[in-house]
């Protein structure tokens, strides 16, 4: 079988496009395969999506105070929206506002709930405890009863993403 | 260790032991960690990457299981050796394409393997054989532990690991496993199958990982959410959803016994006949028919062939272990014909 684009060498990469709910079927060689994928890549990609979620995020500052910029590396919101990578550590924290939206789209939570490395928890809240996005304290809580109290307070203001993690930090409490 | 002695083993995801491994291949964490202090490689001048690298291999030593492990630099290998990595499983395609200031870290047995400067500073793999998270887990968090001693890693509180993409952020964590779903695909279950694990938020893959079409019934299916659950909850998910589409392939193989069975002997020993006879065999084909050898095996249709030579070809019927094997460069075509040699000697297919 000859490739579908150029006629000439054979194919082997078997390819299946699907535009408009029409599914068709290519057979490239590996050259045009290969200017195809970077055809595919410019048209849709991650970042083209992660995009279309940033694009929903609160915008505020950019208005303010012209281009939001990370001040560690200096990278753009605009590229981060573009190419759907941050640059440092202090972009989380420089994009937190925008962030903490678009986590919650891709994750359906935005509290990390798993482990810590070993220094962080040497230093008791460690360098990062600056960003807290909703006060973590409460979470850290060990009374039961306290915790039970916040959980009624997250249904009744349908915050039921913290709702859940409390309500899950009471399970593990109650196990013990 | 030089790449050329990877030829000489089959890796650890295709030892072909373990928990379910009829169903289950191999499964494989991978974890992100990034430098607090630097750039994360996108971001990252050549100088950084090097810096990085530095400091990164000058703890390897003190890290568990990574003793005699194995760095390679990217820059420092041709095009060829760095798509055997590849096809090994032990590097992704985007690590092979841009090499400067790029490592990989191997451990002898090929269980562990970190790649250096990818997206993130560091992508840790641990590969098991069959359905072994857990097993895999402990080792993976030991090594991030050693790491977390003696770097500081990109953490906050609320956020959990920071990485360069938002959609790994958080555990930063990702649990996947191979599975090999022949009779799923033949009974036509399979699609409906794929819609409920992907409306569970997990991903199914192709035999290569990310963007890649499934080949030969093989499917990788993977966590997509790292954030909002802890690192055991997501691996007890994954374990749950995969014991699922175990029995549900178990329940279609013993179907098609049950329904036809000397039409199934027919497909699967036709197969066995092709591989053993043919002289021009592409990738593709070839690891389809070796899905339904491993299905006849499986099953007891086909009694005497070796596990081990079979997932033995997995590996080298593929393109730069093709070239390697041969020392030269390969047309496709060349390709081809050399592939099909190599299956006909290894399975012992007489010359007619």
């Amino acid at each position: 079988m000859l490739c579908d684009i150029c006629g000439k060498k054979k194919a082997t990469v078997h390819l299946t496009e699907i535009v408009d709910e029409q599914m068709s079927e290519m057979h490239l060689c590996e050259e045009c395969a290969r200017q195809k994928s970077v055809q595919m890549e410019q048209q849709f990609g991650l970042a083209d999506l992660l995009a279309g979620l940033a694009q929903t995020a609160p915008t505020g500052k950019e208005s303010k105070e012209g281009v939001l910029k990370c001040s560690g590396c200096g990278l753009n919101y605009e590229d981060f929206r573009k190419f759907g990578r941050l640059g440092c550590k202090q972009c989380y924290i420089s994009f937190k506002e925008h962030l903490a939206g678009l986590l919650r789209k891709i994750h359906g939570s935005s509290y990390h709930l798993g482990k810590t490395p070993a220094y962080a928890e040497r230093a008791q809240g460690g360098p990062s405890s600056a960003v807290a996005v909703t006060p973590p304290a409460s979470l850290l809580s060990d009374n039961i009863e306290d915790l039970k109290k916040q959980l009624h307070l997250a249904i009744a203001a349908e915050d039921f993403e913290r709702a859940a993690v409390l309500r899950d930090k009471i399970k593990n409490l109650e196990k013990i | 260790m030089k790449v050329e002695e990877l030829l000489t083993q089959t890796g650890e995801w295709l030892r072909g032991t373990g928990p379910s491994s009829h169903i289950v291949t191999s499964s494989r964490i991978r974890l992100a960690r990034n430098l607090a202090n630097a750039p994360f490689p996108s971001r990252s001048t050549k100088k950084d990457l090097e810096t990085a690298l530095a400091n990164i291999e000058k703890v390897v030593a003190h890290i568990p299981f990574l003793k005699g492990a194995t760095l390679f630099r990217m820059d420092e290998l041709d095009q060829i050796d760095r798509q055997l990595l590849v096809e090994r499983h032990l590097m992704s395609h985007e690590h092979a394409s841009n090499p400067d200031g790029k490592g990989l870290l191997v451990s002898s047995e090929e269980i562990v393997s970190i790649m250096v400067n990818e997206e993130d500073h560091l992508r840790i793999q641990v590969m098991r054989s069959g359905l072994n998270l857990t097993e895999g887990w402990d080792i993976i968090n030991a090594i991030d532990d050693g790491f977390a001693k003696e770097i500081e890693f990109a953490f906050l509180d609320t956020w959990g690991y920071l990485t360069a993409c938002p959609t790994n952020t958080g555990t930063a964590m990702r649990g996947s496993v191979m599975m090999h779903l022949p009779a799923l695909v033949m009974t036509k279950q399979i699609n409906k199958v794929l819609a409920a694990i992907s409306k569970l938020s997990f991903a199914s893959r192709g035999f290569y990982g990310e963007g890649t079409q499934a080949s030969g019934n093989f499917y990788q299916i993977s966590n997509q959410v790292s954030l909002g659950h802890s690192e055991q909850d997501i691996i007890q998910n994954i374990n749950g959803l995969i014991r699922q589409v175990i029995e549900q392939e178990e329940q279609a193989r013993q179907a098609l016994l049950l329904q036809n069975r000397p039409m199934l002997e027919d497909k699967i020993c036709r197969c066995w006949g092709l591989l053993k006879t043919a002289r021009i065999i592409s990738s593709q084909e070839a690891i389809e028919l070796f899905s339904m050898v491993r299905l006849g095996m499986d099953m007891g249709v086909l009694k005497h062939v070796d596990q081990k030579t079979l997932n033995e070809l997995f590996i080298v019927i593929q393109p730069a272990h093709l070239q390697k094997i041969e020392g030269k460069k390969l047309n496709a075509f060349e390709r081809d014909t050399k592939r099909a040699a190599v299956i006909r000697q290894k399975l012992g297919g007489k010359d007619v």
